[in-house]
Parts: structure tokens; C-alpha cells; sequence
């Protein structure tokens, strides 16, 4: 079963069926996430982006196959071990009513807490740090319920980075976010990948993005991977139309010289 | 958030929690947290609890003298306040207390687990499944006060199980069970409403009273029951609160966080459930409890989230409260506890609900 090429990385899965009850979304899927990539998954809507993410991150029980982190099944480790190695941002989440930014960002530090170890200065350090790095310092004695959904966005980010897991899982982590801050927050990652070596896997809406800041890139269609790779060899015009149903021209990006997707336009074509 | 990570870290900022102060011990190695509001409010709630109790022993168609209270407690003084005290007011005045607590714990918990201010034993169907076993050991066997309670906590645990089971689908969703708790109480209502057109008059009677939940001549066997099932499952409880918390956040997250939300899930709910059973044994379904109290201890600590310890402090003490009036209001007639806090928690929780509103609007 761990004959696949890169069973060797500190994620991947293999022979994974994915399903909620009857519902299968992925059949004898094979991912490895390469060790200290920047790692993006995009695809159309539905196609089981989530349902990987949370397969990855121990929060679906694949129905077959297994994901193995560091070399053993993640079922295996003690909840808090997996979440001291491996972050998640899920789609969605729920604050609740009247709690706190700097509380809910705390909240992050939970695997690294225990009965005697409530709140230490070390806690304390970093959840200021992820603050700090998410650009929400500003808003800490401020309610989560009456923060805009981009802020939002930042403070359960900022959650994630007070794990202090050098793996991250983020889904969809530019949800909400105005192009400036989507620039941040991917910058942020890049960061995060660059200069503190952490690896991460976002799945990401916008193409041009992907191609941008991914080192490893995973195109899915239909819960099955259909191409994966350096997203400068892996981003055609026919693989784009093939996964969204969209024809595009891919250009050079002038600023990063990544693909750059530019969708035809079908008003014009049509005439 | 143009400031990325390296530009600032080294001086070690300092976070405010909104609810917490940090207490760190020998140099740090060891830390807690302390809720200065909560513990405030926690202290008050008990004062209120022992003072009404206090009262409730003194107050009654025989008066005893709030000073010869303790004594009569402990065995001295009159014999006929110690009859009193402890053969009759004390057992009776401390089931209001065990089982108000056990109610407020557990609806916090049912409360938390549906993310749903309404996801008390009431609605989840727990409630009625016991009222129905109940009201049918009455009705259709002529069961004595033992088999009763029995057939109460029976039918409420089975009712509760069925809810479960019909609202799971790859872990159990907060709406899910509200709505198929309301529609499960609904069936049943329907049984017990032909139950009692079946019945004759005195049988219904009893029933109906059952049915509205009374502390009237409860004794130490009483007290004992509701204790047992208090010091057993309220630590366990009172341990997962953490977890629950944190479930509040979504199951996706708090799993990221490395909460064990299935265990809890499952553990929480069956201790919730017997204690909710072992309180609707001994004084029948005491609404309005289960519902308010959680509420009205959240609303009181601002805490931000599920506080259990102070639900279940805020159950004893509003039921202990709305016994001593079900007592005294009308005397000599008593009412039934129930009918008293449904008026009492429930207008106290619309007032607060209202205050909140206009707070917010403000
Ligand atoms: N909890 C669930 N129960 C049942 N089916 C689900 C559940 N969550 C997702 N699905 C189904 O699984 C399929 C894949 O969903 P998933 O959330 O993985 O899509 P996605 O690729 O993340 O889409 P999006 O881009 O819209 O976020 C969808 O058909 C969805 O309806
Ligand atoms: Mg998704």
C-alpha cells in the first residue's frame, strides 16, 4: 500500500475512498503533499477540495486507504499530537456569541495546553505574534460578532498560526478578503513557507494566484486528482478547459512570469 | 498586516483575554486561569442558594426563627423544630437545590452539544418520553411513586436514545436534533393526551400534577438519589466543559484543534441524560430550568461560550427560589414548583433577552 513514489513525505494518502455515508467522492486516491512545498489545490466547486483537506487533516475517516503523517496512520496518534504537527482552517467556522478576538485566537493554543498549563508567557507570546502577522493586533479587545467578514477571516486565521504547526492545511484562507488582502494573506504564507520552512497546502479559487505563489500544484475534477506539479509545466489552455469547462488563454504573467489565465471572451466569440 | 513575522516577535506582547486573568505559579512552570466575573458570580448565586434555603426551613404554617435554624439543623433545640427542620424542610428544601443543579448542568450541556439555546431536555424530547412513561405507569398500570419514576427514566433515556439515533448522520448536527426532538415530543404528546382521555378522573389528576413537576413532601431518599447522580456525573461533566467549549467552534475546528468531538459527544450526552433522569425521577419534568438557567448564567458571567459550573449553580438557586414561592405564595395551598419557574425563568430570561436587544441596538 505505501509502494506509491512519494509515500515518503511527513503527509500523504493512499487507496483513499472518500465518502459522507453513501456518498463517495473520491475513489483510490494517491496525494502526497512534497515536505516543505507551498502546496495549492483548486478545482471546481464540489469537487472534493474540502472533503481532501479534511481526509489530510484527520477530521474524515477515510471509508478506505490511509493517510499516514510522519510515517505512521494519523488515526493513531493522540488528537493533540496531530494537532501540535498539523493546522486547519475549514471553509466555515462558528465563533461564538460575544467571545473576544484575542480570546478566540487563544483558543489556538488548546494543543499545547493542559490542566496545569492553562496560559503561559510562551502562550501569551505567540498568540501576540499571530496577531501581530495576521494584521489583527488592532482589533484584540474587539468582539468577533461585530468584525467585518474579511477581519473575520484574519482572526481565525491567526487561531491557526497560534498552533504553531509546520504543517497548515488552509481551505479557501482569501475568502472574504479585498485584493490587497488576499495579497497579504498569500504573501503571509509564502512567508510562512519561505523563511520558517512550514509546509503548506491552501486550496485556492483564483488560478492566477495558484500559479503565482504555489510550488507544487493539485488540479482536481470529479474528487480525482487529474494533474499535479510545478504549476509551469502542469497550467495549459486545454487542462483549464478540460477541468472548469472554460475556454482561456494562458499568458505569461508580466510581474511573476507564471501562467496567467485569461478567460475568452464568449460575448465576442459568439457574435 | 503589512508587518510580516520577523519584523516584530522578540519583545513578547502582552495579550488582555476578555474573561480571564492569568495566575502563574513557580516561575511559570504552572498557569491557570481565573474568571474574576465568573467566580463573582458563582459566589453570589451560592450565597442566594443557601440563604433561600435557610429561609425555606424557617418559613411555614409552624415558624422557626431564622437563629434556632442551624441548631434544628445539626439535631438541638425543640423537638418539634427538629422535626421540622430535618424530617420534613431541610430534605425537601435541598431536592430543590440537587435537582435544580442537576437540571441547569445538564441543559447547558444538551444546550452546547445542539448549538442551540433551545436544546434543552425539554425539547430534545427527553422530557416528554419521560412525562409519557410516567404518565403510562400511572394511567394504564396504577403504579405506585418507585415504579413511576422508574418508568419515567426508562422512557425519557429510550426516548433520548431514538431522538439520537434518528438525528445522527455521520455525527450528530444541533438542528437536526431540535427539530427531531419537537417532532418525537409531538408523537408522544399525542400518546399521552389519549392516555388520559382513557383515564378516570383521579388517575388524570394525578398525572396532570406529575406531569407539572412538584417537590411536595420529598424526603432524604429523594435527596440521596439526585446527590448520587450529581457527584458522579458533574465532575465528568464539569472535566469535558473544555472540550465543549471548544466544539462550539464548529467540528471541523475543534477537531483541528485536537478535540476527541466524537468521544465527547457520545459521553456528554448519555451522562446529561441520566442526570436529567435521576432529577425528573424524583420531581417530575420541572420545566423552564433545563432552558433558563444555562442562559441566564452565560448572559450573567459574559462568558462567550457554554459555563457549567455556574448553569448548574444557577439551577439550584432558581429553583430553590421558585420552591420557597410555590410554598408561601398562596399559603396554605402550594402550588407545583414547575408552574413557578416557568413564570419566574421565564420572565426573567425575556427581560434579559430584552435588555440585550436594546443593548445591541443602542
Ligand atoms: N457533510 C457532508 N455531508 C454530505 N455530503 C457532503 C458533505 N460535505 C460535502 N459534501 C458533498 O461532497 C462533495 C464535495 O464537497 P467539498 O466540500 O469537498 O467540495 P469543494 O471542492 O470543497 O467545493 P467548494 O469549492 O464549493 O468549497 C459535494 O458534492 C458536497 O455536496
Ligand atoms: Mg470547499
Amino acid at each position: 500500500m505505501t509502494t506509491s513514489a512519494h509515500a515518503s513525505t511527513r503527509l500523504n494518502g493512499s487507496g483513499l475512498t472518500l465518502a459522507y455515508e453513501q456518498r463517495v467522492i473520491s475513489q483510490d486516491l494517491a496525494v502526497a503533499i512534497p515536505d516543505n512545498s507551498f502546496t495549492v489545490i483548486v478545482g471546481p466547486n464540489a469537487c472534493g477540495k474540502s472533503t481532501l483537506l479534511r481526509a489530510l487533516s484527520r477530521t474524515l475517516k477515510p471509508s478506505q486507504g490511509q493517510v499516514l503523517l510522519d510515517g505512521q496512520v494519523i488515526g493513531s496518534y493522540p488528537a493533540k499530537e496531530v494537532a501540535r504537527r498539523l493546522g486547519l482552517l475549514p471553509q466555515t467556522s462558528i465563533a461564538p456569541d460575544g467571545i473576544g478576538v484575542a480570546d478566540l485566537v487563544a483558543r489556538g493554543r488548546y494543543p499545547h495546553q493542559g490542566f496545569l498549563r492553562q496560559w503561559s508567557s510562551r502562550d501569551e507570546e505567540v498568540v501576540a505574534e499571530a496577531m501581530e502577522a495576521t494584521g489583527v493586533a488592532a482589533l484584540a479587545e474587539r468582539s468577533v460578532d461585530e468584525l467585518s467578514g474579511g477581519q473575520r477571516q484574519r482572526v481565525w486565521l491567526a487561531m491557526v498560526l497560534a498552533q504553531q504547526t509546520p504543517l497548515l492545511l488552509l481551505d479557501e484562507p482569501t475568502t472574504y478578503l479585498d485584493i490587497a488582502h488576499q495579497m497579504d494573506m498569500l504573501d503571509l504564507c509564502a512567508q510562512l513557507h519561505s523563511e520558517r520552512g512550514h509546509t503548506l497546502v491552501a486550496v485556492l479559487h483564483d488560478l492566477n494566484h495558484a500559479c503565482r505563489y504555489a510550488t507544487h500544484l493539485i488540479v482536481m475534477k470529479d474528487g480525482a486528482v487529474v494533474a499535479e506539479g510545478d504549476p509551469a509545466s502542469v497550467v495549459t489552455a486545454e487542462l483549464v478547459e478540460y477541468v472548469f469547462g472554460l475556454p482561456v488563454r494562458v499568458i505569461d504573467d508580466p510581474e511573476t512570469h507564471t501562467p496567467m489565465i485569461v478567460p475568452v471572451d464568449r460575448r465576442r466569440a459568439g457574435r | 498586516m503589512t508587518t510580516l513575522i520577523s519584523a516584530r516577535s522578540a519583545e513578547g506582547g502582552r495579550v488582555r483575554l476578555r474573561t480571564a486573568w492569568a495566575l502563574r505559579l513557580w516561575g511559570g512552570r504552572v498557569s491557570v486561569l481565573v474568571r474574576p466575573r465568573a467566580l463573582a458570580v458563582g459566589l453570589v448565586l451560592v450565597a442566594v442558594s443557601v440563604a433561600v434555603v435557610a429561609l425555606s426551613v424557617s418559613v411555614g404554617d409552624y415558624a422557626i426563627p431564622l437563629e434556632r435554624v442551624p441548631g434544628a439543623m445539626l439535631g438541638f433545640g425543640e423537638r418539634l423544630d427538629v422535626f421540622f427542620v430535618q424530617g420534613v424542610r431541610l430534605p425537601r428544601a435541598l431536592t430543590a437545590v440537587a435537582v435544580g443543579a442537576s437540571l441547569g448542568l445538564a441543559g447547558a450541556v444538551f444546550q452546547s452539544l445542539s448549538r442551540n439555546a433551545l436544546g434543552s431536555p425539554d425539547i430534545i424530547g427527553f422530557t416528554s418520553g419521560a412525562a409519557t412513561g410516567a404518565v403510562a405507569a400511572i394511567l394504564v398500570f396504577g403504579a405506585g411513586r418507585t415504579v413511576v419514576s422508574l418508568g419515567a427514566i426508562g422512557a425519557g433515556l429510550a426516548t433520548a436514545a431514538l431522538v439520537y439515533l434518528l438525528a445522527m448522520k455521520g455525527g450528530v448536527q444541533g438542528y437536526r436534533l431540535v427539530l427531531v426532538g419537537i417532532g418525537v415530543s409531538a408523537v408522544l404528546g399525542a400518546v399521552r393526551d389519549y392516555l388520559m382521555t382513557r383515564a378516570d378522573l383521579t388517575d388524570a389528576m394525578g398525572a396532570q400534577i406529575w406531569m407539572i413537576g412538584s417537590l411536595n413532601g420529598r424526603g432524604w431518599g429523594e435527596v440521596a438519589a439526585v446527590c448520587a447522580g450529581l457527584v458522579v456525573l458533574g465532575p465528568l461533566l464539569v472535566g469535558l466543559g473544555r472540550r465543549l467549549r471548544y466544539m462550539e467552534l464548529g467540528e471541523d475546528t475543534a477537531r483541528g484543534l485536537g478535540v476527541p468531538t466524537q468521544v465527547t459527544q457520545v459521553v456528554a450526552l448519555a451522562a446529561a441524560s441520566a442526570l436529567t433522569g435521576a432529577a425528573i425521577a424524583v420531581a417530575g419534568p420541572i420545566g423552564f430550568v433545563a432552558l433558563a438557567a444555562p442562559q441566564l448564567a452565560r448572559r450573567l458571567a459574559r462568558s462567550g461560550g457554554t459555563t457549567l459550573v455556574l448553569s448548574g449553580l444557577m439551577g439550584a438557586a432558581l429553583l430553590a427560589v421558585a420552591d420557597l414561592v410555590a410554598m408561601r405564595v398562596l399559603a396554605p395551598a402550594q402550588l407545583p414548583v414547575g408552574v413557578v419557574t416557568a413564570v419566574i425563568g421565564g420572565s426573567y430570561l425575556l427581560w434579559l433577552l430584552y435588555t440585550e436587544w436594546r443593548g445591541n441596538r443602542a
